[in-house]
């Protein structure tokens, strides 16, 4: 529609221009209070073919996702499979029609195995009507080994990571025979060896005839898999077509109304004296023998495949867990992290990766999330002053381009990148000397992923100290002074200058030596 | 068309502060639902007999509630956090029987008031340390310490009572501060202001939130956890000391079944005033409409002579129904939406 149409390419005729949509939606709203999340926006998608839906956090795109498997009703519009109209009064409904997704925030149970989460509502039965345990476990490796994940189906899920999770909810999605799959941010998770595979993945399912809608704000991966697009802002369809139709520049301004600098910011190396070194630090099955040196106003990428220890490691850095061995140097002192707060109390915070778990206190306003572990400095003599905590609160979210209806509002209700914007303005908030960040920038869109970028670097050339997990290579590449990889629980290897190439990082992080080239 | 749209964008991005202002969020509360309530059942107690509306018996309908509200407040507290304890009205027993076995040793008025606050503290510490250093679940817990703490009180009383309480100790529970207005009622008045801004205006209330709503989320953000809720069963045990003394006082005896049942509509009167039973959730003001109505409902009862076991399954019907309410709610609305 609003496409470019300038494109050599569209000399070609359309390949599928005979084609039926397998499922359209047709001026579908949906109001939430003091928002209009949806308003008449329209989507079709085809068999054998990947729709990308983008569109900036808050855009609409989840709730679509919800409208679509029975979650949520929509106040108007018409949903139609292979041309009749259905109604999904629930998600069972939706999964009957032939619907499947796996949601943007997943949702699973800890006491429960792999296998039983996947199944759960579903799970093969025997002659007497009990689950087929055996079976079960069996169908539940098969759709694991189908999607490339390395997990026992027996393990309880608690015991996994947070990408491991991932990777369950995947297996949860295709357990469900259907011919529309929807994936909402399916790759924010995963590095760069689960992401080839949820590619392929993509690519079978194409094969066999499925429609697919897929939801990212990465644009290298849309240009590569996706047949089509369609464009949300603030809750309307702004725009739909062909991927070969399409300049990234274009898509990305239909998107954010304006076009977005994709270049990281240019940061002057302004590394101050040591604020922080690790020694030797260990744990009984996560991670050995990690130590480094961390300056003011440096920014130390690490990189690692899932399952390197990478996440498990910050934990025990920032007092969630005990390491067995190690110690920590603050200042050239020795200190002792037992716990978050005594982290907290030496200036040391972490943006946590499991953003519904750990970082949202869902049920709580933003401003009251923002405020927490600043509670000292807005309160006096123990007393809360709210008219502070609103101030705090606006003048960090607002570098961030918070979308959300008040302040007030229900962290729960916002969309998933502004929960995560949320969380990183939690943490800057308190003016930290050293700050974690695990994944900082899951799930937030192009635009403000710039601008949490560039906070960034400003804060760092003011002196703080910056330690950032990130799968993005773009993002590790783009922001780090150095890089540390690690590979199962250990360092691998240390990148600086000009040694920092993508490759490099992805040879050192599967294991294979450069000698081997 | 874009750039326009690219100037109204950032013209129109501020957040506000707050959706609705407070009045609008007040006319939506359930507060003001259970205001309602209190207003009609008054309103129907005073048809209901002629002497209800002297101020003399409306004196007496709050000692239907204010020993009951003064442990609630803590209670309050306790489930927003997540948990709970169900020991408290053996918590009055023990304490009870401490300061009546105090007596029999000539105790006076000041010490038997220090046994009634210690014995309550230390029962919330003993509480307090096997949920948050042994981790186990408090609902467990505190039934294995419902048990244990009256059982203590049978032991020592058998079907005995202590009675001979000083009489300056009868001023706690029988005692007027000023006209109609007794020591209990100003006592409740008290608590309900200083349980209100404890929960509402301090850091620790705020934390007690945060904890109710996302344990581990609470943990990384720096919260002692622990701390937070060990203090909250000190608190919950100190509050049952201080109801044990003020009923111990009105009635002038303890037996070891002083007290029987409260636990049940300590936790009603709190989830009728809104506190949501898993947690996150609640309010004081809410807490304390929830005890007018309970008193006001008991006496009103009274007045036209239905028999305890009633009031009992009330008291039964009340809670399942206040819990199921929300949930009800909820599916009709989805019902009239799909
Ligand atoms: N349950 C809810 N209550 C209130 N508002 C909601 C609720 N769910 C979503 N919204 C609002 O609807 C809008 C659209 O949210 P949605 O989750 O669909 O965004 P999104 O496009 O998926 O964004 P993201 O890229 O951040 O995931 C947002 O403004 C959000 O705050
Ligand atoms: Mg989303």
């Amino acid at each position: 529609m609003l496409a470019n149409t300038q494109g050599i390419e569209n000399v070609h005729p359309p390949v599928t221009q005979d084609q039926k949509p397998v499922l359209s939606l047709q001026g579908i709203s949906k109001s939430f209070p003091g928002v209009k999340a949806l308003s008449e926006v329209s989507l079709e998608l085809y068999p054998g073919e990947v729709t990308a839906l983008v569109g900036e956090n808050g855009a609409g795109k989840s709730t679509i996702v919800k409208v679509l498997t029975g979650i949520y009703q929509p106040e108007e519009g018409e949903i139609a499979i292979s041309g009749v109209p259905v109604t999904f009064p629930t998600a069972q409904d939706a999964g009957k029609a032939g619907v499947t997704a796996i949601h943007q925030e997943t949702v699973l149970f800890d006491e429960l195995s792999v296998a039983e989460n996947i199944f759960i509502g579903h799970a093969p039965k025997t002659r007497f009507g009990l689950i087929d345990k055996k079976e079960m476990r069996q169908r539940a490796r098969d759709l694991l080994d189908r999607i490339g994940a390395s997990i026992d189906p027996s393990v309880l899920l608690k015991e996994l990571g947070i990408a491991n999770k991932h990777l369950v909810a995947i297996a949860r999605a295709l357990s469900i025979d259907a011919r529309i799959v929807i994936m909402d941010e399916p790759t924010a998770s995963l590095s760069h060896k689960e992401i080839e595979e949820t590619y392929e993945l993509v690519e079978r399912l194409k094969a066999e005839g499925k429609a697919i809608l897929f939801i990212s704000h990465k644009f290298d991966e849309i240009f590569r898999i996706a047949d089509r697009y369609t464009v949300f802002r603030d809750g309307q369809m702004v725009g739909a077509g062909k991927i070969r139709d399409v300049s990234e520049p274009d898509l990305v301004r239909l998107m954010v109304g304006r076009s977005v600098d994709q270049v990281f910011p240019d940061r002057k190396p302004n590394r101050g004296p040591e604020v922080l070194r690790v020694v030797g630090y260990s744990h009984p099955t996560e991670f050995e023998d990690i130590g480094f040196s961390l300056r003011k106003g440096e920014i130390l990428g690490f990189y690692g495949l899932v399952g390197a220890g990478r996440s498990e490691f910050m934990q025990a850095l920032f007092g969630i867990t005990r390491p067995s061995k190690g110690a920590i140097r603050i200042d050239n002192e020795i200190a002792v992290i037992r716990s978050p707060s005594e982290a907290i109390r030496h200036g040391i915070v972490y943006v946590p990766e499991d953003r519904g778990k750990q970082g949202a206190i869902k049920g709580l306003p933003i401003f009251q999330n923002v405020s927490l572990p600043s509670l000292k400095n807005t309160s006096k003599n123990g007393f809360l002053r709210l008219a502070e905590e609103f101030r705090l609160t606006r003048d960090y979210t607002q570098r961030l381009d918070l979308r959300a209806a008040a302040l007030d509002q229900d962290i729960g209700e916002l969309s998933g990148g502004n929960q995560q914007k949320v969380i990183i303005a939690k943490w800057l908030a308190t003016q930290p000397r050293v700050i974690i960040l695990d994944e900082p920038t899951k799930g937030i869109d192009i635009g403000s992923k710039a601008a949490v970028h560039e906070f960034m670097a400003e804060l760092a050339a003011q002196g703080l100290a910056v330690v950032m997990v990130s799968s993005e290579i773009p993002e590790v590449l783009g922001m780090s002074d150095r890089v540390i990889v690690m590979r199962e629980g250990r360092i691998a290897a240390e990148f600086e200058g000009d040694d920092l190439t993508p490759e490099r990082l992805v040879r050192a992080a599967a294991g294979i030596s450069e000698v081997a080239q | 068309m874009s750039s326009s749209l690219a100037d109204e964008k950032a013209a129109t991005r501020q957040v506000p502060d707050r959706l609705r202002n407070p009045l609008q969020r007040f006319l939506a509360s359930w507060e003001l639902l259970l205001l309602g309530v209190a207003v009609a059942v008054f309103v129907l107690n005073s048809f209901a007999s002629p002497y209800f509306l002297d101020p003399w018996n409306l004196s007496d309908a709050t000692f239907n509630f204010t020993e009951k509200a003064l442990i609630a407040f803590a209670m309050a507290l306790l489930i927003i956090s997540g948990e709970i304890d169900l020991s408290v009205a053996s918590i009055i027993a023990l304490a009870s029987t401490a300061m009546g076995f105090a007596v029999q040793l000539g105790a006076e008025t000041p010490l038997l008031i220090m046994i009634g606050l210690g014995v309550g503290l230390l029962c919330g510490a003993f509480n307090g340390a096997l949920v948050t250093g042994l981790g186990l679940p408090s609902i467990v817990v505190t039934i294995g310490t419902m048990s244990l703490f009256r059982g203590i009180s049978y032991i020592v009383l058998g079907d005995q009572a202590y009675t001979g309480y000083p009489s300056d100790f009868a001023f706690f529970g029988q005692g007027y501060v000023w006209w109609v207005i007794s020591f209990e009622f100003l006592l409740f008045a008290v608590m309900a202001i200083l349980f209100a801004i404890l929960l509402h205006k301090t850091n620790f209330g705020r934390a007690v939130y945060v904890v109710g709503n996302n344990p581990v989320g609470a943990l990384i953000s720096g919260i002692r956890v622990p701390r937070v809720k060990f203090a909250l069963f000190l608190l919950t045990g100190l509050m049952s000391g201080v109801a044990a003394i003020c009923l111990t006082s009105r009635l002038g005896a303890t037996r070891p079944s002083i007290a029987f049942g409260w636990e049940l509509e300590v936790v009603t009167m709190v989830v009728l005033g809104g506190v949501n039973i898993l947690g996150g959730s609640g309010t004081i003001p809410g807490v304390v409409i929830a005890a007018f109505v309970m008193g006001m409902v008991t006496f009103g009862f009274g007045l036209l002579n239905v028999p305890g076991i009633v009031m009992s399954i009330f008291i039964g019907l009340l809670l399942i129904g206040v819990i199921a309410l929300p949930r009800l709610a909820g599916r009709l609305l989805a019902a009239r939406r799909g």
